[in-house]
């Protein structure tokens, strides 16, 4: 049983204008097996969210706290919040001459673990994943995301998340751009894995679709850097009906 | 990796760490990129084609030709190098003074600076040395520039390793270079020789440190086959001018792989020239330059001859601040030289902030009848969102870095035909790694 806990989380990027507060005053708790949506329109910091509990160098926390099970997780580096057992599915993953996939899913599945893999359950344990997400096994041998199709990087994201078996999983907006058959495929990935897993999610969208396919237990309206709002499944269908004008007149 | 590909010469990196050769960098004379050719496209085999700038000239006289540049043994005819020289406009010529000067190599009574061990292969003659033109010493290398033809004139006996007409020698030549003090100039000159329908591998290694003006001189005998290793495995303060020069015979092959890694300032010219039809040439290149650390690679291929094939492949990585490499690929098809197929590549890989890559890809064609030309270059930078993908899956900074430096070398290692040379290559870029990451 896992449990990811943010609270009252500041941080701020540096632009060309100057010093900017993204997020302002976060409180969210995910546990094990439940799947929290995040919507909320262009902007209002969801993506920021996302790096800042990765720990992405480019966003600084002035105040707050996320831990994962008790452990502070803004102590730790990048890495090593990945082997405490976060995973983020990027919206842009970038690509990385010169490593294959499956040099690549080896090297994390030994650091994540702390030891390398039996290679025979490997082996049928990476093939298995990729049947299983329709990608090709010549995917395996291609350089990590280099000329990889939209539709392509998502899946890959899945596979990582469905071998590295993380706790807590952000998926950062993992359904912008993909058609209907794509968009299938990665949710049931994700699906997967909530059950060979109890993986706990953080679902990152700003558009309802999705939910079609992952069902979530809560659903949270992200506005201008905060929840505005949260509730359970309905409060998306209602997201469906009336958009984010509501939240955005309230947030001028 | 943020890669661009370009026509002509390149630079990446940190433009502020170019200050150290001098004003003239910068501007960039090439020859005029006019015809973009499509021969090269059918291949199907080799590197991915980027990029294809090619010169197509009419055949006049032009001084701008690779293969008019002047070559003589006698000292005299050669001035100091200075940054308006074409040829030197990237090096750091305050850094390699002491080896324009003409100097003899500074041995002292049972204290050579420089030690040499020679191992030669079952079925070989014992190494041989050869005084100045005592054949077939000269019969490739002719000195290009000051420090070659002090090299040579410094050079009473050069040792002359060779492979009898016929021989297929197993196991490879091997010779140590070790440099003894890093203020003592050494001078060298050494043949290399594969006579008619031999096979020969021949390893040159340069651990230690010394000041070294050093000639290798390859002449590859009709329907022979040739592989030379050289490895520049200096100490940090190591200085090193070095010219290659080949001589590539009739149906004759060579592999001729530059491996450099160490030294504080180390500068390769390779020269490869086709005396006759149907020879081959491979050039391969590897380098890693670190903390203030010089790598200079030329290469020229001078195809004068029809029906030869040539294939140029230089990569480097680069870490650390004020760590340096120049890659200069000239590739001349003379007017004779129809049925000719070349294509060269240089890709360099920045893995941090303050280190810079140039690379100037020159391809001049004479004649129209060719099997096809091409060139790429291309300078990639391992940025921060690399390194923070590999990390948020629970891949350590090192290992990373490591991952990735790995893949960009490893299609160049394969290549290396001695096992050893291939571990313990790899091996060393693992230490290049490690030291620079603490």
């Amino acid at each position: 049983m896992s449990v990811l806990e943010i609270h009252d989380l500041h941080a701020t990027v540096e632009t060309p204008e100057g010093t900017k507060e993204i997020l302002k005053g976060v409180d969210l708790t995910i546990r094990s097996g439940e799947t929290h949506a995040i919507m909320g329109p262009n902007g209002s910091g969801k993506s920021t969210l996302a790096y800042s509990i990765a720990g992405h160098p480019k966003y600084e926390i002035t105040s707050g706290t996320v831990t994962l099970d008790g452990e502070d997780l803004l102590e730790m580096s990048v890495d090593e919040r990945a082997r405490a057992g976060l995973f983020l599915a990027m919206q842009y993953p970038v690509e990385v001459p010169g490593v294959t996939v499956s040099n690549f899913l080896r090297t994390a599945k030994t650091a994540v673990d702390g030891a390398a893999p039996a290679l025979r359950t490997w082996v049928k344990d990476v093939r298995g994943a990729m049947d299983n997400l329709k990608m090709d096994q010549v995917f395996a041998e291609r350089n990590v995301n280099e000329g990889f199709s939209g539709g392509e990087k998502k899946r890959h994201e899945i596979l990582q998340m469905e071998l590295l078996k993380p706790n807590i999983a952000i998926l950062d907006e993992t359904d912008s751009g993909l058609d209907v058959d794509a968009l299938r495929i990665v949710s049931d990935g994700v699906n997967r894995a909530k059950e060979s897993t109890d993986v706990g999610v953080m679902l990152i969208t700003h558009y309802t679709r999705i939910l079609n396919y992952i069902k979530p237990d809560f659903v949270h309206v992200f506005v201008n850097g905060q929840i505005a709002e949260q509730g359970g499944p309905e409060l998306a269908d209602r997201l469906e009906a009336e958009g984010y004008e509501r939240y955005l007149a309230g947030a001028k | 990796m943020t890669s661009t590909d370009v026509k002509g010469p390149e630079s990446a990196g940190d433009p502020v760490a170019n200050e150290v050769v001098g004003g003239a960098a910068g501007a960039a004379p090439v020859l005029a990129q006019e015809v973009i050719s499509e021969e090269d496209r059918g291949r199907g085999k080799g590197p991915k084609l980027e990029d294809e700038g090619i010169a197509v000239k009419d055949g006049k006289p032009s001084a701008a030709t690779r293969g008019e540049r002047h070559r003589s043994f006698d000292v005299a005819e050669f001035s100091r190098p200075t940054s308006k020289n074409e040829e030197w406009r990237f090096t750091p010529l305050r850094v390699l003074s002491p080896l324009f000067e003409d100097l003899a190599t500074e041995d002292r009574e049972g204290d050579p600076a420089v030690d040499y061990q020679v191992s030669v292969p079952e079925g070989a003659p014992e190494v041989g040395t050869l005084a100045p033109g005592q054949s077939p010493r000269g019969e490739a290398l002719v000195p290009e520039d000051i420090t070659s033809a002090v090299a040579s004139a410094r050079t009473d006996q050069a040792l002359h390793l060779r492979a009898p007409r016929n021989a297929e020698l197993a196991e490879p030549f091997r010779l140590t270079a070790h440099g003894r003090d890093a203020e003592r100039r050494s001078n060298a000159h050494i043949v290399l020789q594969t006579e008619e329908s031999s096979t020969a591998t021949f390893v040159l290694d340069h651990t230690g440190s010394t000041r070294m003006a050093e000639n290798v001189e390859m002449v590859v005998g009709d329907n022979s086959q040739m592989t030379v290793i050289s490895l520049q495995n200096w100490e940090d303060d190591a200085l090193h001018i070095a010219t290659h020069h080949s001589k590539v015979g009739r149906d004759a092959r060579l592999k001729h792989i530059v491996v450099s890694l160490g030294g504080r300032a180390v500068r390769v010219n390779a020269i490869g020239e086709f005396s006759a039809p149907g020879g081959e040439l491979e050039k391969l290149g590897l380098y890693f330059a670190d903390e203030k650390q010089f790598l200079e690679h030329r290469i020229f291929v001078d195809h004068a001859a029809p029906n030869c094939t040539s294939n140029s492949a230089y990569k480097g990585a680069l870490q650390g601040s004020g760590a340096r490499s120049v890659w200069v690929g000239d590739v001349l098809i003379r007017r004779e030289a129809e049925g000719t197929s070349t294509y060269e590549l240089n890709r360099n890989l920045v893995l941090t902030e303050g280190a810079r890559a140039d690379s100037v890809p020159n391809l001049e064609i004479e004649t129209g009848e060719i099997e096809g030309a091409g060139h790429a270059a291309a300078t990639g930078r391992f940025d921060d969102e690399q390194l923070f993908y590999l990390r948020a899956r629970g891949i350590p900074e090192l290992e990373a870095r490591r991952l990735v430096v790995r893949g960009f070398f490893a299609e160049l290692i394969q290549q290396i035909d001695v096992p050893e040379i291939r571990q313990a290559l790899s091996d060393s870029i693992e230490d290049e790694l490690q030291r620079s990451m603490n």
